[in-house]
């Protein structure tokens, strides 16, 4: 075979299309999983031992099942489950079984960033006769989250390179676009590499930014870099 | 001086199975005064942390203006309390903590105007007002837009005073307040709690080790040792002539230092 610079530059536009719908989906999943990472934070702190044990448990099993696996439970299976099954649009699908993987993943950062928080913040706001909402909101959320915005773009870029799988149930983003082409046109080498020069374009400069973001907030509470004197 | 402000009766507290407070009987009156001594590891933290609602006891009664801090009445039975039976009365209550326990993510006044501002429907300008006054009062009003992290540790602990009293506790609780200060700190924040103490209408209990300090500026002080009060009085007459053979060894070792 030949590289073919035609064909190269013929496929960029074409890929481009789908690297929004690709873009699109990643943040679609990322803040799903965002706001259910935190079900599972709330979840395991229900003061009843066998409840928050037994979400324990079902998050800890999607942990550790291949996300692709979810994603055809979701898509395949679901639908044959009698009452509660329904077909999904492979959009929502692709939403539903990748953001609920990575919730659990984001679950854990949020996890490790309130207990990172010193106990002795809880005690000041309890002497300070702060309300439950009132202690999380103000006080605790506010000191753990910014320690993670680091390990939580990492996740937003592993997650990026992971939404391809999508296009295992049909979502027609970059990778799918890329196939297509490749089988219509038997040639799959430049197509495949627009996508992956696609994924290093924006994956390599969200890396760099989040070195950036983290010596910022590790430097947050630092003397020297408070500038509102 | 009527009724007390504070009661305990019979508390007792363990964790696990070490029994830490062995009945513990004790009034505070309003505006009153009282050191809490003792060697480490006695209770006198659990004791404080009790009233503040930080620990819970493991069974006694602890009353605060007359009403039940641990239990509350619920179809007419005593039932644990629950969160808003707590919030209703700790508002009385107020702590300064010994490794201060600011909070970071804001500046000093901030930190003093939170719990205010949330806690009423208070005019915020009002509380920034009330906060500066405060902060003023504790000799830190060239300071309220710094951070935290700024400030020398005796800052740091007038800044929790100065939090602490915007709440317009009745009463106040010190636990070792000067004891993770360099030496060369410990007197600008005991010259506060003077001040406060000589204002007078806020109840206070100090856990402390500055002796002397209790002395001037103590009702009462009470010596608590393996888990009870072992013996108490006027700070002339206990700390001058101490009675218990154990406190007579505890004042030693101190005198030694
Ligand atoms: N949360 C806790 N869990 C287990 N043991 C504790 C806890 N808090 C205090 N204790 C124990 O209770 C005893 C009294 O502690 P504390 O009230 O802090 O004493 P003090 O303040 O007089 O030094 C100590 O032996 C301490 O180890
Ligand atoms: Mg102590």
């Amino acid at each position: 075979m030949t590289w073919d610079w035609g064909v190269f530059f013929e496929v960029i536009p074409l890929i481009f299309k789908g690297l929004w719908i690709t873009i699109g989906l990643t943040i679609a999943c990322y803040l799903f999983a965002m706001i259910f990472g935190f079900f599972w934070v709330f979840v395991a702190r229900i003061p009843s031992k066998t409840i928050s044990w037994i979400f324990r448990w079902i998050a800890e099993f999607i942990r550790s099942t291949p996300p692709l696996v979810q994603l055809f439970f979701i898509f395949y299976a679901w639908p044959m489950v009698p009452v509660v099954g329904v077909t999904l649009n492979p959009f929502v699908a692709a939403i539903l079984g990748l953001g609920l993987h990575f919730s659990t993943y984001l679950s854990e950062v949020y996890r490790s960033g309130i207990e990172s928080v010193d106990k002795g913040q809880w005690e000041a706001s309890t002497a300070l006769n702060l309300s439950t909402k009132q202690k999380w909101l103000k006080i605790i959320l506010p000191q753990a989250i910014p320690p993670t915005i680091p390990m939580l773009g990492n996740y937003l870029i592993i997650m990026f390179k992971e939404v391809p799988l999508a296009s295992t149930i049909g979502v027609v983003a970059m990778l799918h676009m890329a196939n297509d082409y490749g089988a219509q046109h038997w040639k799959y080498v430049e197509p495949l590499t627009v996508v992956a020069l696609f994924f290093l374009l924006l994956s390599y400069p969200s890396a760099l930014l989040i070195s950036k973001l983290e010596k910022k907030y590790n430097r947050r509470f630092d003397k020297k870099t408070i500038s509102t004197l | 001086m009527g009724k007390p402000i504070v009661n305990y009766s019979k508390i007792h507290k363990s964790f696990g199975d070490v029994d830490v407070l062995k009945g513990i009987n004790l009034d505070i009156k309003p505006g009153e005064k009282v050191a809490l001594i003792g060697p480490s590891g006695s209770g006198k933290t659990t004791i404080i942390r009790m009233l503040m609602t930080l620990e819970q006891p493991t069974s006694g009664t602890i009353l605060v203006n007359g009403e039940n801090l641990w239990q509350m009445e619920k179809k007419g039975q005593l039932v644990p309390s629950d969160d808003k039976h707590l919030h209703a009365i700790r508002g009385d209550i107020g702590m300064v903590f010994q490794h201060f326990n600011l909070f970071p993510h804001m500046t000093i006044v901030e930190n003093c105007m939170l719990a205010p501002a949330l806690a009423k429907k208070n005019d915020k300008k009002e509380v920034k007002i009330q906060a500066v006054e405060m902060l003023e009062k504790v000799g830190l009003g060239d300071k309220i837009n710094l951070y935290p992290a700024q400030l020398s540790g005796g800052q740091k602990q007038r800044v929790a005073m100065a939090r602490a009293l915007m709440m317009k506790p009745k009463v106040m609780l010190f636990d070792e307040v000067t004891s993770a200060l360099d030496p060369e700190l410990v007197g600008e924040v005991l010259e506060v709690i003077r001040d406060l103490a000589k204002e007078g209408e806020m109840a206070m209990i100090l856990v402390t080790h500055e002796m002397d300090f209790a002395l001037d500026i103590a009702d009462r002080i009470l010596f608590l040792n393996e888990g009870v009060i072992e013996e108490e009085g006027p700070p002339s007459e206990l700390l001058v002539n101490p009675k218990s053979e154990r406190l007579q060894d505890f004042l030693a070792r101190f005198n030694k230092r």
